[in-house]
């Protein structure tokens, strides 16, 4: 058998690794939720485990999403853990060849310079030296390149990088230590044996004339040492992700979610976590307010290491800024729901005192306008005489004693009180027998979607409105005004509605783009999830969003949201209009045929 | 005798001597525009859940100010947190913080679950 002593600190490194890591897997997957071990159970022998892997391949291993931030910090994490993952692979292989069986001790790959000795012995032995010299020179490269990233993160495309524990600094330290002093102990070899490829052997030659007989242990040794600090520390510091985010792949794809609760799955998903600070540069509280304590890797270290405050978890405006741009996209905002969900009151009603008193109309559509949308009257008017102007025959359902939806309440963690709101206002729906229920606000049109079982469909204004002009319900003047669209957090990444907004605005106006728009669009700063940030850091976030938005000189400023209305009218820097407005006034209505409709038109365009 | 949907309030004395002022600073220390709040009342005048019942979180505040804190923790908890409140405000005060802080703290047991 092939063995040095220095092999021991490598092999009972690996040895705690593998029992921590097991132990703690088992205890998450045990603690997830009952309705998600079903998805685990039905879609593990399917199509989807296939699917991961590839996942696996292209994000853990290539990390394609980071390549697409910025190709040389992708290049980065790729070099370290694709090339690191290839080393071992292409050193298992070479071991296997050299000793010609399968089954050989198992440290003979990582240490495999030191105990083959003998260069051309076996089969394709020059070549695999070299792709190990070259696999090598590539992990090396990335090693450079995060030092340099450590000192001038500017230079790989990030503003910020994360300030780090000292554990994590620790386990840093040995990662980078560890392919240095595997070079070093390689080279000594070579200068020895002559074993070397282009890399070693040449700087086996260079080091030849110094004392290599008294480095070669020594060297060995520090190599695994290197190794047995890294696997010791690997899991109780960031690098937990390495192994994780690989469960996390499988888990994710056989279709288990983070719910509403805190489970298994979310410390899988907090311990997927690099650490990267990706999500650090797109959070408007870091550079519109300066507050740089409570971005989503902080708030989920904190979670991990159980120091989480108030402070961090409360002070967010739940834009989801971070979630779209993390490379290993994990759900922050949910998690981050979970963190502030209060415990609850059993059976205790919160809301005895809502009696509806007005009747209960039963008809096709239910407009529900929402709370903010009573605070923006025009809106109102608009959605009117849209119905009217489409012949729809609706009932105004929050029009005097509107309940809220109850998604303020959740965002805060107030879920039991959130479900009695829900409750209130679902069993209005129901007895309405509508078929359909338009809402002018994306908070409640979000929580009607996912938080309300509601056996009818559920429309923002905006894909009403899109849906009108597309059966020819609606027909508008052509103008020429120039309009640029704000994506309502909750309506764009929230509710993932991009396309039906600009369809109706391209067809009547001429729609520019802006910097930042879409997925990347920003928050007004009005967002309810923030109980946090004072008016002066609310706007500052609100000029923010306002100068990437009118930065080519619109005329007009649509929005599909009456809370981002209300926080960029004061703004002052372009005309804001909702979505209804502009559509409203641009209604062609024929005057021959419906001379009453027109007449109230006219009577609710003087109340404007 | 004719009902006009009012009544006079009957009057009351509030000892500030005995009144307990230092909760109130706890709110201020972490929502600090309370202090900015000149009781207006818009906030009332917009509330959804002022709609159904006599909730009034001007009131509210004001008791919780003086230190005055019976029936307040029932009162608050009428609140949807919708935030129009917030919105009409003529000061800037962060009054769905107030709120949400107030309500905490008078039902610390209940709703606590992160640890500061």
């Amino acid at each position: 058998m092939k063995f040095n002593l220095f092999v021991i600190p490598f092999i009972l490194g690996a040895l705690i690794l593998f029992a921590i890591i097991i132990y703690k897997y088992i205890r998450w997957i045990k603690s997830v939720d009952r309705k998600q071990e079903y998805f685990i159970r039905k879609n593990i022998f399917t199509f989807k485990t296939i699917r991961a892997i590839g996942e696996i391949i292209r994000e853990a291993l290539i990390h394609n999403k980071i390549y697409k931030k910025n190709p040389l910090l992708g290049y980065m994490h790729m070099s370290l853990a694709f090339g690191w993952f290839l080393l071992i692979v292409v050193g298992m292989i070479e071991s296997s060849l050299s000793s010609g069986t399968l089954f050989k001790e198992p440290w003979l790959g990582i240490f495999f310079n030191y105990f083959i000795t003998t260069p051309h012995g076996f089969h394709m032995a020059d070549t695999l030296s070299f792709i190990m010299d070259l696999l090598l020179l590539i992990i090396l490269s990335g090693v450079m390149l995060a030092l340099i990233k450590r000192m001038r993160a500017r230079f790989m495309g990030m503003k910020k990088t994360t300030k780090h524990h000292l554990y994590d600094r620790l386990a840093l330290t040995s990662l980078w230590f560890i392919f240095p002093l595997r070079l070093l102990a390689e080279s000594t070899t070579s200068a020895i044996h002559d074993n070397g490829s282009f890399l070693t052997g040449s700087i086996g030659n260079l080091i030849s004339g110094l004392p290599v007989q008294a480095m070669e242990l020594p060297l060995w040794w520090a190599y695994s040492m290197a190794l047995f600090f890294f696997f010791v520390s690997l899991p109780f510091s960031r690098y937990m992700h390495i192994p994780t985010e690989v469960v996390h792949i499988f888990l994710k794809n056989w279709g288990v979610t983070v719910g509403e609760q805190y489970s298994g799955y979310s410390d899988i998903q907090i311990n997927s976590c690099s650490r990267c600070g990706i999500c650090i540069d797109p959070c408007q509280l870091n550079y519109a307010c300066d507050i740089t304590n409570v971005q989503s890797v902080y708030f989920i270290r904190d979670t991990r290491y159980n120091t989480l405050k108030d402070e961090v978890a409360n002070n967010c405006l739940m834009c989801g800024r971070c979630s779209e741009s993390c490379p290993v996209g994990l759900d922050l905002t949910m998690l981050r729901q979970q963190l502030r969900n209060k415990q609850e009151i059993p059976g205790k009603l919160y809301y005895n005192f809502i009696k509806k008193d007005n009747a209960i109309e039963t008809t096709d559509v239910i407009y529900f306008a929402g709370c903010m949308t009573h605070l923006t009257p025009k809106i109102i008017i608009s959605m009117k005489k849209i119905f009217k102007s489409a012949g729809i025959n609706y009932w105004f359902m929050d029009e005097e004693n509107g309940v809220c939806c109850g998604r303020p309440l959740r965002q805060q963690g107030f879920v039991q009180q959130s479900k009695d709101l829900v409750s209130k206002n679902l069993r209005i729906i129901t007895e309405s027998g509508a078929k359909l229920l338009v809402t002018s606000c994306p908070i409640c049109y979000k929580s009607f979607k996912d938080e309300y079982t509601l056996s009818i469909p559920v429309m923002h204004h905006s894909e009403y409105i899109e849906q009108l002009v597309m059966q020819k319900k609606l027909k508008l003047n052509k103008t020429t005004i120039k309009t640029v669209y704000h994506d309502p957090c909750e309506l764009g990444r929230g509710a993932n509605i991009y396309d039906q907004p600009r369809n109706v605005l391209n067809k009547f106006t001429s729609l520019i783009p802006s910097e930042s728009e879409r997925e990347d669009s920003l928050c007004c700063g009005g967002s309810l999830s923030n109980t946090l940030i004072e008016l002066s850091q609310q706007i500052k976030i609100r000029d923010n969003a306002l100068e990437e938005l009118t930065k080519h000189n619109p005329d007009v400023l649509i929005t599909a949201c009456p809370l981002c209305k209300k926080s960029f009218i004061h703004g002052n820097k372009a005309k804001v209009m909702d979505l209804a407005e502009i559509i409203a006034d641009n209604i062609i209505t024929d005057l021959n045929n419906n001379t009453t409709s027109s007449k109230v038109n006219k009577a609710e365009l003087v109340l404007n | 005798m004719k009902n006009w949907g009012f009544t006079i309030s009957t009057s009351r004395t509030i000892d500030m001597d005995k009144a307990d002022l230092k909760t109130y600073n706890k709110i201020t220390e972490k929502v600090p525009s309370a202090k900015r709040c000149l009781m207006c009342g818009a906030c009332s005048a917009t509330c959804a859940a002022h709609n159904h019942t006599s909730f009034n979180f001007r009131k509210c505040h004001l008791s919780f100010r003086r230190g005055q804190f019976e029936n307040l923790a029932e009162e608050l908890d009428k609140c949807m947190l919708c935030g129009k409140c917030k919105l009409v405000c003529p000061r800037g005060v962060n009054t769905r913080a107030i709120i949400f802080n107030m309500r905490i703290f008078l039902n610390d047991l209940n709703y606590k679950k992160i640890s500061l």
